[in-house]
């Protein structure tokens, strides 16, 4: 797949990082590492600026993590004004890794917290689209 | 104080809902008031720098077309964008230019009209102002960037939704002073805290809001700046920084870290600290993003921000007054307009010129203008 079947709305066609989107599929959600300097990157990324090195592995963010911060949106963008409100929240994972993303519906959005552990998992949107949502 | 370049003239549009003329009407309009009294012809100026976000205009490149309306070609017109802190970067592009003696006089003028855009297409484009590919394509926007700032801040240090409120308290206040402000109703805390939630916590009242409008700032070099005006105010500083665009890469959630980065250069090279600051204008987006600006500056260490504002320290009459002209919030945001308007306020509080909101005996100052998510500020000090 390329990367236009990833997200609600997408903007970018073409990436290196485009199996990103056949693992969400897949079912899984991956970062990479860079296998030089041994650095982990979300969103994945198919370069490191430290090492010049485009050699990299995909890993996969099973654990779950702590959210950091959050907000509920009422008033969304051209393609998610039907979809407001919904919140956005930001986990660091013990991967190493921050991911910023819906935080899914299966919360209230009273009883989202600063603190409380999420997973991010892969989110079929349509038969070949694909997001990543957070949930306890 | 340091008298390499300075600012030699200010001026700026009333900042609008809708404008109802052209860009290059508008940029006249902010460029007369800047030369008014200074007895400079077209062909005194060397060079023109135009600041903007281009999304918004369809007429591309604006550079030329604006320096054939204002009669200075051949000089050399060009432009430069940071989204919302365009126009600092253009007079710290200005300031760069006059030291290293390239140009003796630049005139500067930001401007947006984004009334030219549908509310629908301004969304749209602004939504790019995100990462396109991790970021936007989950609804994110410029209150929700702001909002989580402002959560994580309200958790780590208890601070209340209130004392957000207060910083739309003092400015609405002082918008309903400036004759050049588009908001000019002053708001109670009840009506602060009972406006729509945008994106929680953060409520109408928190943000502030789309405008028309133009600003231009006229630098000169010593020897000019001395032979045009009898109130040169010096550029003392300029400090710059940029941040990771994507927010959940980046090492705070509760301190916007590049206007760290960007003040540390600014104070050192005017060798001054925030305690040397008598007026300050900072980029006040959001409420968040103004008590974020006070930790940020070094007016108050993390987590007592919002204690300067309760404490009435941040008003025209106390310790350290800031955004005494009604703020981003009330004046409205005409993007590439701001950082202009910015200083503007800050030279007229140094020229002794800002009648009844006057700092008296203001000598230094501050600009914080910051494009984006905290993710392109610029610090510029003045001294007069
Ligand atoms: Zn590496």
């Amino acid at each position: 797949m390329d990367f236009a079947n990833f997200g609600v709305v997408s903007f970018t066609k073409q990436a290196k990082v485009a199996p990103f989107v056949d693992y969400l599929d897949q079912g899984k959600v991956m970062a990479t590492e860079c296998k030089q300097c041994g650095k982990k990157y979300f969103p994945p990324r198919a370069d490191c600026p430290y090492c010049l090195s485009s050699e990299m592995e995909w890993v996969e963010i099973k654990s779950k993590g702590k959210l950091l911060t959050f907000t509920t949106v009422n008033y969304g963008p051209s393609g998610f004004e039907d979809v407001a409100p919904y919140s956005l929240g930001i986990v660091e994972f013990p991967e190493g890794v921050r991911v910023l993303a819906k935080i899914r519906k299966k919360v209230d959005v009273g009883d989202i917290k600063i603190g409380m552990e999420l997973r991010v998992v892969p989110v079929v949107l349509s038969e070949d689209r694909f997001a990543y949502g957070l949930e306890p | 104080m340091k008298e390499e370049v300075a600012v030699i003239g200010v001026g700026q549009t009333a900042f609008t809902r809708n404008c109802g003329v052209s860009i290059r009407e508008l940029c006249f309009e902010a460029y007369r008031e800047a030369v008014e009294g200074l007895d400079l012809s077209p062909k005194d100026i060397d060079a023109l720098i135009i600041a903007s976000a281009p999304e918004y205009d369809k007429q591309r490149t604006p550079a030329a077309l604006i320096s054939e309306y204002l009669g200075l070609t051949p000089s050399p017109a060009f432009y430069v964008e940071s989204v919302c802190s365009a126009g600092t970067t253009g007079v710290r592009v200005a300031y760069s230019m006059i030291k290293a003696g390239v140009h003796d006089i630049i005139v500067m003028i930001g401007f947006q009209k984004m009334s030219e855009l549908s509310s629908r297409d301004a969304a749209e484009v602004m939504g790019r102002g995100d990462d396109t590919m991790f970021s936007s394509p989950f609804g994110t926007t410029m209150p929700a960037g702001h909002a989580l700032y402002a959560q994580a801040y309200l958790h780590k240090y208890g601070a209340t939704e209130e004392q957000l409120a207060k910083v739309r308290v003092k400015n609405s206040h002082y918008g309903a002073l400036n004759p050049k402000a588009n908001y000019k109703k002053v708001l109670s805390l009840e009506e602060i805290m009972n406006s729509d939630v945008i994106c929680s916590p953060l409520k109408k009242f928190d943000c502030c809001a789309n405008a028309d409008g133009a600003s231009c700032v006229i630098l000169a070099s010593a020897a000019k700046a001395k032979k045009y005006t009898s109130k040169p105010v010096w550029v003392l500083g300029v400090g710059a920084a940029t941040a990771e665009l994507n927010w959940s890469v980046r090492g705070s959630n509760t301190s916007f870290l590049a206007t760290r980065e960007a003040a540390k250069t600014a104070y050192e090279m005017a060798g001054l600290g925030p305690e040397d600051i008598n007026v300050a204008e900072v980029h006040d987006c959001f409420t968040i993003s103004e008590i974020l600006a006070y930790e940020d500056l070094g007016f108050a260490k993390p987590g007592e921000g919002p204690k300067l504002v309760e404490d009435k320290a941040t008003y025209h009459d106390g310790k350290i007054p800031v955004n005494v002209d009604g703020g981003l919030l009330s004046k409205g945001h005409p993007i590439g307009a701001t950082g202009g308007s910015q200083v503007r306020t800050i030279v007229k509080q140094l020229r002794g010129e800002a009648g009844e909101t006057q700092v008296a005996g203001a000598k230094v100052g501050l600009a914080q203008n910051v494009g984006g998510v905290g993710t392109y500020p610029n610090v510029i000090i003045f001294g007069r």
